[in-house]
């Protein structure tokens, strides 16, 4: 504490006594800077205001550096610097004159403690230092950092911002910071009574902290318009959150279409109860993981394809272990439920466990390209990107799917082999070939439902027994051998999942689903969608 | 699924049971050393790094002249995440192997399914993995640390440190994070937090649907207090549950997530950029800086051949339990497992994290409490760390049930659950 207050006024003292000399103001900033390196996390606080305190613009990268904790101390001399990491090397730059200080060996440098109360106060100082920036985007996340984390003393800050700000965007930003940081200071009563009433018509869930902790401290005046406020931005959240809720419905319904609709063509038009389906999408991720892996390591500017480069190359090794798998074991035990059953899962087993022996038994790391990191706001639901994209994705697998199946020639053989194998044979078609190019196409689907999954799962050997129980639940209550059963099946188990887990809880949820499912095929055996006719017998 | 489960369990326990087998015969007169780790199953993930933990410290001891003039020698066996077998296992080493000490087990589950065994066959268990409490048995060491151990001081730091009044505690559906947070909600509720300002939270077992529970975490965070999550989330789920977290932008300085399960390997398949400042409490971490550990360090990559890999706690409460053993061994002059049962007790040998750990009469050991914020290359630094050692409390004081038990395994109280209200030997637990 002692040492905090000798480097502040010494620090002021060098700026009021001499405040037209650049270079003594510099001096003052590198004392300030240095006391960073050797301060404690708890008087963190009092260093940040203190720089903050100079309005010096040097002090925004500084600042951010801290937040990101690149930030270092030099053990020999404690002098403190920006640093940028490059293998077991720093490169070092001045925080004051703003010029590189070459390299040192990370030995030599300590790094300077960061926790979440400095990252705060990191963030409100750089909220209040930076509203006024020339650029756009600054100002934008300036905005937003005073939004969330308010003090009240940034109050004149963001009303002279606001009254200089031309941005449509950054305005209604800074109209609701002001509000929110009206609200806790000790303006007149009139004032605040604006502030809430802005905050209602505007506010979403960000407004519910600000307008209940203000609750608190409001005078008899404000209570009633405050809990007015609250009363009506939490009947829209309500409304939002049914909204909300059937997002994430829809979301985990594509995952569980993802994952089945390469059984809907094993299992559903073959009529092979393939327990090793889950390892196929356990190979397309760690097809995934290798394809990032290669691209890290080559060529890191090609990182944001890795999805695309992964996808072709998971539906052909899942599509080619399919094919052996068909080939080697299944073929000779058609007819042979039981066994086709011990024998594929034989097979998961082996697949296992050579994965975990080739790449380890601990999880893989699969990044997220940029363009799937992130969510945005629509109105009052949070979407997060990856699920979009992953929606999306089953959809178009669906539709790719369903064309094959119905609009070439392949197809065409395939449905026949399915419904009347021996009729098919004496038109001339090979029924060998077609159930095992059958096989592969389902297992290649599957390593392309494993791309998606990696991205929001664990990369590791037990990715696809997650899975399977959850397939095999979407096809049977889908109806066996119908590609649209399969796809409403799956959305409505995510729905219905979706629907029960806030009143139930997520383990009660998944039971009730269970139970719904065993009571829905005592009633309908054949599932949603059950194909009539006489192939159904065949 | 879970037969599922067996039946692969059982087919891979009898491959590698007939190679330890053979593996036993090999060498004569050495001191056998059993390591009961699932090598398969959904452990495997968590438990393979310990068993090659062990082949090391054994490694390194033997080229340190071994013990009592004699040489170690290890006998892995798998149980195969599958825990009837692991009582099964057990079985074999202490009975057919003859090993004088077994390393093992992870999940509580597996702790209790051997410990009938143990204590039958009169044999020695050291146990690494932190735990819920509300045990002590003669015959198991308790390396790992006690709920007072991790989740009390991660609560204290969050209450001092980050102001937090409003928490959520989310965890696995199993027995440790049902204990763990049955003794942190005394314990909130006895430090004046009110039960509307607790959500307690289940999912089942490598849950990875996690918008729903994300999305309530942030809605009870919204109520104009400091929120924290309390997170007793066990293995595989972590992952998707701090993408979610990530994606729907909820940042450690809004609402921060402390971690009993995540250490440094957990990380490791992760990318933390998005989780820096999320927190874990352990009694080690690999950044701790300090000679023994920087050696202990190099010796695992060096042993794994592997430049990326990771040390965590439950390692280092190998590395302490280990050492221990040896000493208690050297003290009692045999590895006769009552001798060394009384000559353990009291043993004191450094830890990782720069101090001594000592074995208490509860079969609990003293740490230090570290709370570590994650950084962005996957390790964690560490933020607080408690002043002194704490010592491992086996009857948490806050569970009505328990607060009356103590435990002390030496002669002539010999008693692991003695109620001191009623003064006899025997209450709730075995």
């Amino acid at each position: 504490m002692y040492r905090i207050l000798q480097t502040v006024l010494f620090a002021l003292v060098l700026f009021t006594a001499v405040p037209n000399l650049g270079l003594r103001a510099e001096e003052g900033l590198r004392v300030l800077v240095n006391a960073l390196g050797q301060a404690k996390l708890s008087d963190m606080d009092e260093h940040i205001a203190a720089l903050t305190k100079t309005g010096d613009p040097k002090v925004v990268p500084i600042l951010e550096a801290l937040g990101e904790g690149n930030l270092y101390a030099r053990k020999a001399d404690g002098q403190v610097f920006l640093t940028k990491e490059s293998g077991s090397t720093l490169t070092l730059t001045d925080p004051v004159t703003g010029e590189s200080a070459g390299e040192a060996p990370k030995t030599a440098l300590s790094k300077v403690k960061v926790n979440n109360g400095v990252r705060r106060a990191v963030r409100t100082a750089l909220g209040s230092l930076t509203l006024l920036s020339p650029d756009r985007g600054a100002r934008l996340k300036a905005a937003q950092s005073v939004l969330q984390s308010p003090n009240a003393e940034a109050l004149g800050a963001v009303e002279s911002a606001l009254a200089a700000e031309k941005d449509g965007e950054v305005r209604a930003l800074l109209e609701q910071a002001r509000a929110t940081t009206l609200l806790i200071s000790d303006r007149p009563a009139e004032e605040k009574k604006e502030a809430v009433r802005l905050l209602r018509e505007k506010g979403g869930r960000e407004a519910l902290p600000i307008l209940s902790s203000a609750l608190g401290s409001a005078d008899e005046t404000l209570k009633p318009e405050i809990e007015a406020a609250l009363a009506s931005i939490e009947q829209t959240q309500a409304l939002w959150a049914a909204g909300q809720n059937v997002w994430y419905g829809l979301s985990l319904g594509s995952v569980l279409l993802l994952a089945a609709i390469g059984l809907a063509i094993t299992f559903g038009v073959m009529g092979i109860i393939n327990m090793a389906h889950g390892e196929m999408v356990m190979l397309g991720a760690y097809t995934t993981f290798l394809v990032q892996e290669v691209l890290r390591n080559s060529y890191p500017g090609l990182f944001d394809w890795s999805l695309a480069i992964a996808l072709p190359l998971a539906f052909l090794v899942t599509g080619a272990v399919g094919l052996a798998m068909e080939r080697g074991v299944i073929r000779f035990l058609y007819g042979r439920p039981l066994e086709t059953m011990l024998a594929t899962w034989g097979i998961s087993l082996i697949l296992q466990q050579s994965v975990r022996t080739i790449f380890g038994p601990t999880n893989r790391e699969v990044g997220n390209p940029s363009w799937m990191s992130g969510a945005f706001e629509l109105g009052g639901l949070t979407i997060t990107w990856n699920r979009l994209w992953i929606i999306l994705f089953a959809l178009a697998v669906f539709a790719a799917l369903l064309f094959l199946l119905k609009k070439t020639p392949m197809g065409l053989q395939m449905r026949a082999v399915t419904q009347n194998r021996r009729m098919a044979s004496s038109m001339g078609i090979r029924t060998p070939w077609v159930d095992a190019l059958t096989f592969a196409l389902g297992s290649g689907i599957a390593g392309m439902a494993g791309v998606a999954l990696s991205q929001i799962d664990n990369v590791s050997p037990n990715l696809g027994q997650g899975y399977i129980i959850d397939s095999f639940m979407v096809v049977v209550f889908g109806g066996v051998g119908n590609l649209w059963g399969t796809l409403v099946g799956a959305f409505s188990l995510g729905i219905l999942n979706k629907f029960l887990e806030p009143y139930a809880g997520a383990v009660l949820g998944k039971i009730l689903v269970l139970v719904l499912i065993i009571l829905f095929i005592q009633k309908r055996p054949r599932g949603l969608f059950a194909l009539k006719g006489r192939a159904v017998e065949a | 699924m879970t037969n599922r489960a067996r039946v692969t369990g059982a087919f891979l326990a009898a491959v590698l049971s007939t190679t330890a087998f053979n593996g036993a015969f090999a060498a004569e007169d050495t001191i056998k050393v059993g390591i009961l780790h699932s090598l398969s199953g959904t452990m495997a993930i968590s438990e393979t790094t310990l068993k090659d933990a062990m082949l090391m410290l054994i490694d390194e001891q033997n080229k340190k002249g071994g013990l009592l003039g004699k040489k170690l020698e290890a006998v892995v066996v798998d149980p195969a995440s599958d825990w009837p077998l692991f009582a099964e296992k057990a079985r074999e080493l202490v009975s057919v192997d003859k090993v004088s000490a077994v390393f093992g087990c992870w999940t509580s589950v597996s702790r209790k399914s051997v410990l009938p065994v143990f204590e039958e066959l009169n044999s020695i268990l050291f146990y690494p993995v932190q735990y819920e409490g509300e045990e002590s048995q003669r015959n198991v060491f308790y390396t790992g640390a006690a709920p007072n151990q991790q989740a009390i001081p991660a609560v204290d730091y969050l209450m001092e440190n980050e102001e937090v009044e409003r928490w959520v505690l989310a965890g696995t559906d199993y027995v440790y994070p049902r204990t763990t947070n049955k003794i942190l909600e005394a314990y909130l509720i006895s430090k004046g937090v009110k039960p509307e300002d607790i959500m307690i939270n289940y999912t089942p077992f490598g849950h990875s649907d996690w918008q729903t529970i994300v999305s309530d975490i942030k809605k009870f965070g919204s109520a104009g207090k400091k929120t924290a999550v309390v997170s007793t989330i066990n293995g595989d789920a972590n992952v998707p549950f701090y993408k979610e977290l990530g994606n729907q932008g909820i940042k450690a300085e809004d609402i921060p997530v402390v971690a009993f399960s995540v250490g440094e390997e957990e990380l490791a398949g992760l990318d933390t950029g998005p989780l820096v400042g999320h927190l874990a409490a352990w009694n080690y971490f690999q950044s701790v800086d300090n000679p023994a550990n920087a050696k202990f360090i190099e010796t695992w990559k060096a042993y794994t051949k592997n430049d990326k890999r990771v040390t965590n706690d439950p390692m280092e409460a190998h590395y302490i339990g280990f050492n221990m053993w040896l000493k208690a061994v050297e003290k009692a002059g045999t590895t006769d497992t009552d001798a060394v049962l009384d000559a353990m007790i009291g043993v004191s040998v450094p830890n990782l994290s720069g101090g001594y750990s000592t074995m208490m009469p509860n079969h609990h050991i003293t740490k230090p409490v570290l709370i570590g914020e994650i950084q962005s290359d996957g390790q964690f630094e560490t933020v607080w760390e408690t002043p002194g050692l704490v010592v491992g409390d086996e009857w948490s004081d806050y569970l009505p049930d328990s607060k009356d038990l103590i435990s002390d395994w030496r002669a002539p109280m010999s008693c692991g659950n003695f109620n001191v209200a009623t003064g006899k030997c025997g209450g709730k637990g075995s």
